[in-house]
């Protein structure tokens, strides 16, 4: 049968749709002809950098990826999957809805949730735990007031519906967001290790299924639409935006995971970016197989679309199943159970080969690894320079800076800053708490921990990344949020085991751009091999930079996953009681570089990372997780944005207590309550304790400082008062609502 | 006991409900699908939190359609225990199993947080082994959790003790900045005039494990295997 003409293809179509000219020629030689239309779109999203990684995947390949509980590599599935014991498995992943929610915050959100969910349940992991990274420019803007006020809504009402808890999250705002908001959202999902799916098809004659939601034109394009620049333009790319529908997830979810208890599944992808395309072309290549799909039998909601369409549509809340054939009924049982669609629309073929037929014209015949990351997809080396604001910021000094006189006010104005003050504007729009099992709703610690119910472990969840200080130094900044990451777990009581990793970038073909891109690998690198968290996976986003303002900061997010081997050891951030003693552990230094002090009080935009020793800061981690695990510790809680005075004030809450403390002589004032050096952690110790809790720090070789006792409610700094913990809560706990209305 | 909990397809809280009653307070428990219409000799059926069937349209309006609600009608009509927490409530509203409904919050934002609730007195299923003096700390997590009725109603609910849970501070003080949502006199749970079906907004299954650090919920269960072993 002969391939479908439609309209003749040239150069100009190829570069219509997104794709170089050279790569154009490459499409030529792989079918030794010149493609269709359909073939050519085919092309242009399966090659498109968000399928394809083309521009970051020969750096994403220096990230280490093993480690002794890792069960399955970064690129090897769907998410990463690594073993927590009991033989029990964590299957987690983040990844950006970047551009979507940029033009339509709440449907881009919202599907983003949706999306990262399905990778998580595809695998037959049942998600337990959600989190999300969110970046917007300007508070003070109306735009992004509503791209805020929409996203919110939109991660709330799906992820609620959806019924698995939102645990944690962060939030930041700053001026290089004003245009393209960064949306992240990440999931963990639980499976006994064994029971896993892979994204695989094989086997002559397997029937291909398609479940879940009907195929629409929504969404088509929308991997092209996610690898370029946002534009003026962009609001007529609505059509690239999916729709999404969580109660039809959660359908998918229970139908899913029913289904692989049946065990007639082979593999099973979703459909996320590319769709149909992407997932039938992935599935086949890992396996080894072709795959004859006729698209006419694919349920649609509309009449009349065209084969492309149906292929590259990214409808949500789809999934491709290949089955054992002969087990074809157990698959509609399940699915007619849950009510939906689950029709067969082709089979497993030998050979390497796609063949899709509309009626009877084939209308693209591609073969499956010329497709696909690390087949036919094309790798690129991109140049890299450094940018001159790299040097600028490498000449700051703290000299030029004055002291301020009333240091009260800076502390008004930090816990009310919107990138400290409470977040609770946010999280309480998002159900925290079904499936009970959030342990850090009543117990808050640096990390949400999630409680494993009907065994003695729990795993702890973070997402963190600092992009100020990733802008001042990519590698710094890069390895900086592995540690932050990695102290918030601690802090928590548990032991970091792995990362996922979300790049949000600006343009890969800007050389500053890759610039920070590279350098951000190296210290991410540097710092999972220091902290031993092999990378699982994530997502890259480039291209997250608008035509007038440039490229928004480097923002590569870490989700960190921690176990906890007995939930005895369970930490929290909280101050306990009065007269408790408070330490620092850590060094003191008398740096303010890149603090959110410097650089909204001051406004000096430009200064290096914060004071940074990745061997330092191991080894006092190290300690801090030793103290915690023999009980010498009640509370812990590390020093990040704002410094050492938004810590204590954070400790101080929850319980309504206090902080009396002195300051430290060698340093200046402002550096010791506001600076954000890294690698420190408050934490309190009942008098009982000291004595054993300073022989340990002693013998450890670290530096600690006892800064003072915790009081009935007030904040006392070198024997002044600085207010009632109340009084400031409150301020804290109303800023961001007060400043988005 | 034995417990029946109704598993909507769009159900979320169905397999907390169950954990509670089951693996903390060892009771019996079956699930009861939505297409079925047996509901398995249950003492008691409870309608789970969650978006029964999407609730695009008004949550619990298409849920009160379902097969096995016709059963839980019949069930409850005849006398038979229903409970119905924040989803289940807007179900029975819905059913017209309890009286009033469930209107979105002032907020117009879904709230998920710890409230106070108070149990009005203690004489009904829900509230027989609670301090009626002391607050209660459970979660609510809802977009459509503002109660209303009308006056005369209100005036019924009162005179006939039908109102069981409002919202109240830390003290038990029933202030108008302690109603989450806005509803009327602050009522976070109600029950029909035979005092056999009750719904209720907060989650007391979200407050009853002490690995969650919150067991004030588990009172809410306990009351009610008390009052069935009596």
């Amino acid at each position: 049968m002969s391939l479908t003409a439609e309209k003749v293809v040239t150069v100009d179509t190829a570069r219509e749709l997104g794709l170089l000219p050279e790569e154009f020629e490459k499409i030529k030689d792989y079918l030794g002809r010149t493609p269709n239309f359909t073939e050519l779109s085919i092309y242009s999203v399966m090659w498109s950098e968000h399928c394809s990684y083309k521009n970051s995947i020969s750096w994403l390949k220096t990230l280490p990826k093993d480690g002794p509980h890792m069960l399955a590599q970064a690129g090897q599935e769907n998410a990463g999957l690594v073993a927590i014991g009991d033989g029990l498995a964590c299957a987690f992943k983040i990844e950006s809805h970047n551009h979507p929610s940029a033009i339509e915050p709440y449907q881009g959100a919202a599907t983003g949730v949706g999306g990262i969910n399905r990778d998580i349940f595809t695998m037959g992991a049942r998600p337990v735990a959600q989190l999300n990274s969110l970046r917007f420019g300007n508070i003070h803007l109306d735009k992004t007031k509503w791209l805020l006020k929409g996203v919110v809504k939109g991660i709330g009402d799906y992820g609620n519906a959806f019924g698995v808890p939102t645990v944690g999250g962060e939030l930041y705002f700053d001026d290089c967001y004003n245009v393209n908001p960064l949306v992240n959202a990440m999931s963990a999902g639980i499976v006994e290790v064994g029971k896993t799916i892979s994204a695989i098809s094989y086997g002559l004659g397997n029937p291909v299924f398609i479940v879940g939601s009907a195929t629409g034109k929504d969404g088509i394009h929308g991997a092209t639409f996610a690898s370029g620049d946002l534009h003026e333009d962009s609001a007529e790319d609505l059509p690239s935006v999916q729709v999404g529908d969580p109660f039809t997830e959660k359908l998918l979810l229970e139908a899913s995971l029913e289904l692989i208890e049946t065990g007639a599944v082979i593999g099973m992808q979703d459909m996320g970016a590319a769709g149909i395309i992407c997932s039938t072309s992935e599935m086949s290549a890992k396996g080894r197989h072709g795959m004859i799909i006729r698209l006419e039998r694919v349920p649609t909601r509309q009449k009349n679309m065209q084969a492309w369409e149906i292929l590259l549509s990214e409808s949500q809340e789809r999934m491709l199943v290949v089955v054992k054939k002969g087990r074809e009924a157990e698959v509609k049982r399940v699915f007619d159970k849950w009510d939906l669609n689950c029709v067969q629309i082709g089979e497993v073929t030998t050979g390497n080969q796609l063949k899709f037929y509309m009626e009877k014209e084939l209308v693209a015949d591609v073969p499956a690894d010329s497709l696909v990351l690390g087949g036919g997809a094309p790798v690129y080396q991109r140049e890299y320079s450094v940018p001159s604001y790299f040097y600028e910021s490498k000449r700051f000094s703290i000299d030029s800076v004055p002291e301020p006189e009333d240091l009260k006010s800076v502390a008004n104005f930090l816990l009310q800053h919107p990138n400290i003050c409470s977040r609770r504007y946010v999280y309480q729009q998002y159900d925290s708490m079904v499936g009970t099992v959030n342990m850090s709703t009543n117990a808050p610690s640096d990390a949400a921990v999630v409680n494993l119910k009907n065994t003695d472990r729990a795993i702890a969840l973070t997402v963190d990344c600092n992009s100020r200080y990733v802008y001042a130094d990519p590698e710094q900044g890069c390895a900086i949020a592995v540690a932050e990451a990695a102290r918030n777990i601690i802090c928590s009581g548990a032991e970091p085991s792995a990362i996922t990793n979300c790049l949000n970038f600006g343009n890969p073909y800007n050389k500053e751009v890759y610039w920070q891109f590279v350098n951000a690998i190296k210290g991410m690198g540097k710092a999972c091999r220091k902290f031993r968290t092999p990378v699982t996976g994530g997502n890259v986003s480039f291209y997250n930079q608008s035509s007038d303002e440039g490229p928004v900061f480097p923002t590569p997010t870490i989700g960190m996953l921690g176990v906890l081997e007995s939930k005895s050891h369970r930490m929290t951030l909280d101050f306990k009681k009065v007269g408790d003693s408070i330490f620092l552990i850590g060094e003191s230094v008398n740096d303010i570089a890149s603090s959110e002090y410097l650089y909204s009080w001051h406004k000096i935009k430009h200064s290096p990372a914060p004071y940074f020793d990745l061997d330092k800061e191991y080894k006092v981690q190290q300690v801090v997780r030793k103290l915690i695990l023999k009980g010498l510790v009640r509370s812990a809680h590390d020093v990040s944005d704002g410094g050492l005075f938004v810590t204590l004030v954070e400790s101080s809450m929850p319980r309504g207590l206090g902080f009396s403390i002195e300051t430290d002589f060698d340093c200046r004032a402002d550096a010791f309550l506001f600076g954000e050096a890294q690698g420190r952690f408050v934490v309190s110790v009942d008098e009982s304790n000291i004595d054993t809790f300073v022989a340990e720090l002693m013998n450890a070789d670290v530096e600690f400082a006892n800064l003072g006792t915790v009081n009935a409610g007030e904040m006392i700094i070198d024997e002044e008062n600085w207010g009632k913990v109340s009084e400031v809560a409150a301020a804290y706990d109303s800023a961001l609502e007060k400043q988005l209305s | 006991m034995k417990f029946g909990v109704v598993v909507f397809p769009g159900s979320n809280c169905d397999e907390d409900m169950v954990y509670v009653l089951r693996d903390i307070l060892r009771q019996k428990v079956v699930k009861l699908w939505h297409k079925d219409h047996d509901l398995q000799k249950c003492d008691m059926v409870i309608l789970p939190g969650g978006f029964s069937y999407g609730d695009y349209l008004r949550s619990g309006a298409i849920a009160r359609f379902s097969p096995i609600m016709k059963e839980v009608i019949d069930f409850a009509n005849k006398g038979g225990y229903v409970f119905g927490v924040c989803n289940g409530f807007q179900i029975l509203c819905e059913a017209g199993l309890v009286p009033g409904a469930l209107l979105r919050n002032t907020s117009s934002q879904f709230i998920c947080k710890n409230v106070h609730i108070r149990a009005a007195h203690n004489d009904s299923l829900l509230t027989s082994r609670i301090d009626s003096t002391t607050a209660l700390n459970i979660p609510i997590a809802h977009g459509e959790g503002r109660y209303y009725t009308d006056n005369q109603t209100l005036q019924q609910l009162n005179e006939n003790g039908q109102i069981i849970f409002r919202y109240c501070d830390a003290q038990g003080q029933v202030t108008e900045q302690s109603n989450p949502n806005g509803s009327l006199d602050n009522i976070a749970g109600v029950c029909n005039a035979t005092k056999n079906v009750f719904g209720m907004m907060p989650h007391p299954e979200r407050a009853a494990d002490g690995e969650l650090n919150n067991i004030d919920g588990k009172k809410i269960f306990e009351s009610i295997l008390q009052l069935v072993k009596a």
